[in-house]
């Protein structure tokens, strides 16, 4: 357990450092949300109602378009064809892997989210100043960042796999999604928790059933 | 150290492996010798518990494969085509994130001293991207070596090397041999390992067609493993 | 499974192939002259029969195809991968069919094409999760590794499909619910009489039945395919 544990941390602090070096894969993201932004506030010629209506809407979009980009990457830097072969290597439990890798993936989706956030309370007149939505990103992301890492390693083995992932990801992800657009709006709205429940439920449900699925099926991924 | 009976490996409809016998024995360095897609390279990757067998009996120091696959690992050094290392991070990073997975006792020390070996040290704190290749595939051999394996097993690790690269490797292989770790070194190239080990199993189509002892292996081949070879490569 | 028993087609087929078009012919003659016309949405209310038939079918194989995926995991063997693509193709023909019917029916029911049902988006969702599917196996050339990421997808596809519909149900649904209790509030209800009740459940009869032959049909295809690669390999002299 000792050991299952430090490889987590250890993969996380890799990636973590790798990321701090280079800060390709952050940025990219970064532009990336800054502009959608941008051109949804722009294109979406709408009153101030309507926009704190689907602001929630536009941030998980934006999100999810931004998590794929990085989940994208974040294998490609394991080795040609995203292959892992250098951790595989490594006697540790494959599904210490790929608890790294989903926690390496979560923490760079936060960082994008803690640094667009304000954009998003500029442009679409909401209050950030509620402890609601942090719980919804971060549970939100969590369910995203499981599914997605899954998925990328399988894509990874694939032929034309960055075409693949979004294809395989977005339906899957779908209910994270619908979830957690619902829960921010209703935090975003201010109408409270009982709103919000029904959907937090349908978070916590795949946030648990996502890893446990990771959890069990990563070896059968990654073996050859 | 190795031992391999029967052992097949299968990818789809294509046999990869046919029944392989292999042994290695301790501080023993043995060249497996054979022609692009004779299977070397899954060989080994069966054997470093990346790939599954699919029949055989595979037994790597002491632990039965794919059962005691984790326990193997840890006993085990690669060395394959790619560095298996992080371009963003430097030498010393990159070594400290595997001393942490393989649990390596006093790791420090070991990155020191292996720094030291294969001449990095003075580069040691630079981002892994700006290397040359002799450079990366020096700091790929240290980080086979980090966790003391008993087991090294090398694709190809001669093909582009600089000679001053190729000669350090020569020597840390030798040395390792002689501390006792079992070394199978797979290539392409009689010339490159035939100084170096002391038999050499050769591999066609999946099956290992003949044994060249020691005696054997100089510069000019007995008539009939030449052809074995040349019908190998051919 | 010997080879020889591939060459010709087994006898409980035959027999399999002649019933399901007789039951399909059958519920065809009930949906038109046994049922009766619905007071309220009148001649394309026949739809719904087709409609919840195929949904039944397709829902039931992509569940095995799921099991299918558990089985080849614990005991990889070829034949649960040809049946659980043979289930994954067929649930996505009936899933299409039953979202094509639906939308037909919603035009006079609910006075459009399309609406934001939990069921209608579901539905959808899970056609382009099982194309999605279709893709992945594609991309994949070794036959082993594109028969497990297959069964982990299909599994993961069953887990996320249920949790789409419940995450959308949160929003208000207009689908009527026909058998069971009733949502007041949903459109285009209508109360189900005896012959109905009849048609239903003999075109549920009549669309199992005939899924299962194709179902046969498709996996006997798979085994003949995977024959000629086989027989491709050995003349190469691989």
């Amino acid at each position: 357990m000792a050991s299952f544990v430090s490889a987590i941390w250890a993969i996380l602090r890799k990636d973590i450092a790798a990321e701090w070096r280079s800060r390709q894969l952050v940025t990219a993201m970064l532009v990336f949300v800054v502009l959608v932004i941008f051109i949804f506030a722009f294109t979406l010629d709408i009153d101030t109602l309507t926009r704190r209506q689907i602001a929630a809407g536009v941030l998980w979009t934006t999100f999810a378009f931004a998590g794929t980009l990085g989940l994208n990457r974040t294998l490609a830097s394991e080795g040609e064809r995203g292959s892992l072969d250098g951790l595989l290597l490594a006697p540790v439990e494959r599904s210490a892997i790929y608890f790294g890798k989903t926690l390496a993936n979560l923490f760079f989706m936060l960082v994008v989210e803690i640094f667009t956030l304000p954009l998003y309370a500029v442009f679409y007149d909401m209050s950030l100043a509620q402890p609601g939505l942090w719980l919804v990103l971060l549970l939100g992301s969590w369910c995203f960042c499981s599914v997605g890492t899954l998925l990328a390693a399988m894509a990874a083995q694939a032929r034309s796999r960055e075409l693949l992932l979004p294809v395989l990801l977005l339906p899957m992800a779908l209910p994270v999604l619908v979830a957690a657009v619902r829960a921010s709006s209703a935090f975003v709205n201010g109408l409270g928790l009982e709103y919000a429940q029904a959907s937090l439920n349908i978070l916590v449900v795949y946030g648990l059933i996502m890893p446990a699925l990771g959890f069990m099926f990563f070896d059968f991924i990654v073996e050859e | 150290m190795i031992q391999v009976s029967q052992l097949s490996k299968r990818f789809g409809y294509r046999m990869a492996l046919h029944g392989v016998n292999l042994r290695v024995g301790r501080g023993e360095m043995v060249a497996l010798l054979g022609p692009n897609g004779a299977g070397k390279s899954t060989l080994l990757r069966i054997l470093a518990g990346l790939a599954q067998p699919t029949a055989g009996r595979v037994q790597v120091a002491g632990c039965l494969l794919p059962k005691q696959a984790a326990a193997a690992r840890a006993q085990v050094g690669y060395l394959g085509h790619q560095p298996l290392l992080y371009d963003e991070l430097t030498a010393d990073q990159n070594l400290e994130f595997f001393a942490r997975l393989y649990a390596v006792p006093s790791a420090q020390a070991r990155i020191d001293e292996l720094l030291v070996l294969v001449g990095l040290d003075h580069r040691r704190r630079e981002a892994v991207r700006g290397y040359s290749r002799g450079m990366l595939q020096r700091l790929a051999l240290a980080r086979a070596l980090l966790h003391r394996p008993r087991v090294l097993l090398l694709d190809e690790p001669h093909s582009a090397l600089d000679l001053q690269t190729a000669d350090l490797l020569d020597g840390v292989l030798r040395a390792e041999a002689r501390a006792g770790v079992s070394i199978l070194i797979a290539s392409h190239d009689l010339g490159r390992v035939g100084g170096l080990a002391q038999r050499a199993e050769l591999l066609a189509d999946g099956r290992i067609v003949a044994t060249l002892p020691k005696a054997k292996l100089g510069r000019k081949l007995p008539a009939h493993y030449a052809r074995a070879l040349e019908a190998a490569n051919g | 499974m010997a080879s020889t028993s591939l060459d010709r087609k087994p006898r409980l087929l035959q027999v399999l192939d002649v019933l399901s078009a007789l039951l399909m012919l059958g519920a065809i003659y009930m949906v038109f002259f046994y049922a009766p016309m619905e007071r309220v949405m009148g001649q394309v209310q026949r739809l719904f029969y087709f409609h919840v038939a195929s949904a039944w079918v397709s829902m039931a194989v992509l569940i095995v195809a799921a099991i299918l995926g558990i089985v080849y995991l614990i005991r990889p063997q070829h034949k649960w991968d040809i049946w659980a693509v043979a289930c994954i193709e067929l649930g996505l023909v009936y899933a299409f069919i039953c979202v094509t019917t639906g939308s037909i029916w919603a035009r006079p029911a609910w006075n459009t094409w399309w609406t934001w049902d939990p069921r209608v988006v579901t539905f959808t969702i899970l056609i382009l999760v099982y194309l999605a599917y279709m893709l992945l196996r594609q991309g994949i050339e070794d036959p082993q590794r594109r028969a497990r990421f297959g069964a982990i997808y299909a599994i993961l596809a069953a887990v996320t499909v249920p949790l789409t519909f419940f995450s959308i149900r949160i929003w208000r649904t207009l689908h009527p619910v026909v058998i069971g209790s009733g949502d007041p509030s949903a459109q285009g209800t209508f109360d189900m009489t005896r012959p109905m009740l009849h048609t239903l459940l003999f075109s549920l009869l009549a669309f199992s039945i005939f899924g299962f032959t194709l179902l046969w049909h498709r996996v006997r295809l798979g085994w003949l395919a995977d024959k000629v690669e086989q027989l491709r390999m050995k003349a190469l002299g691989r």
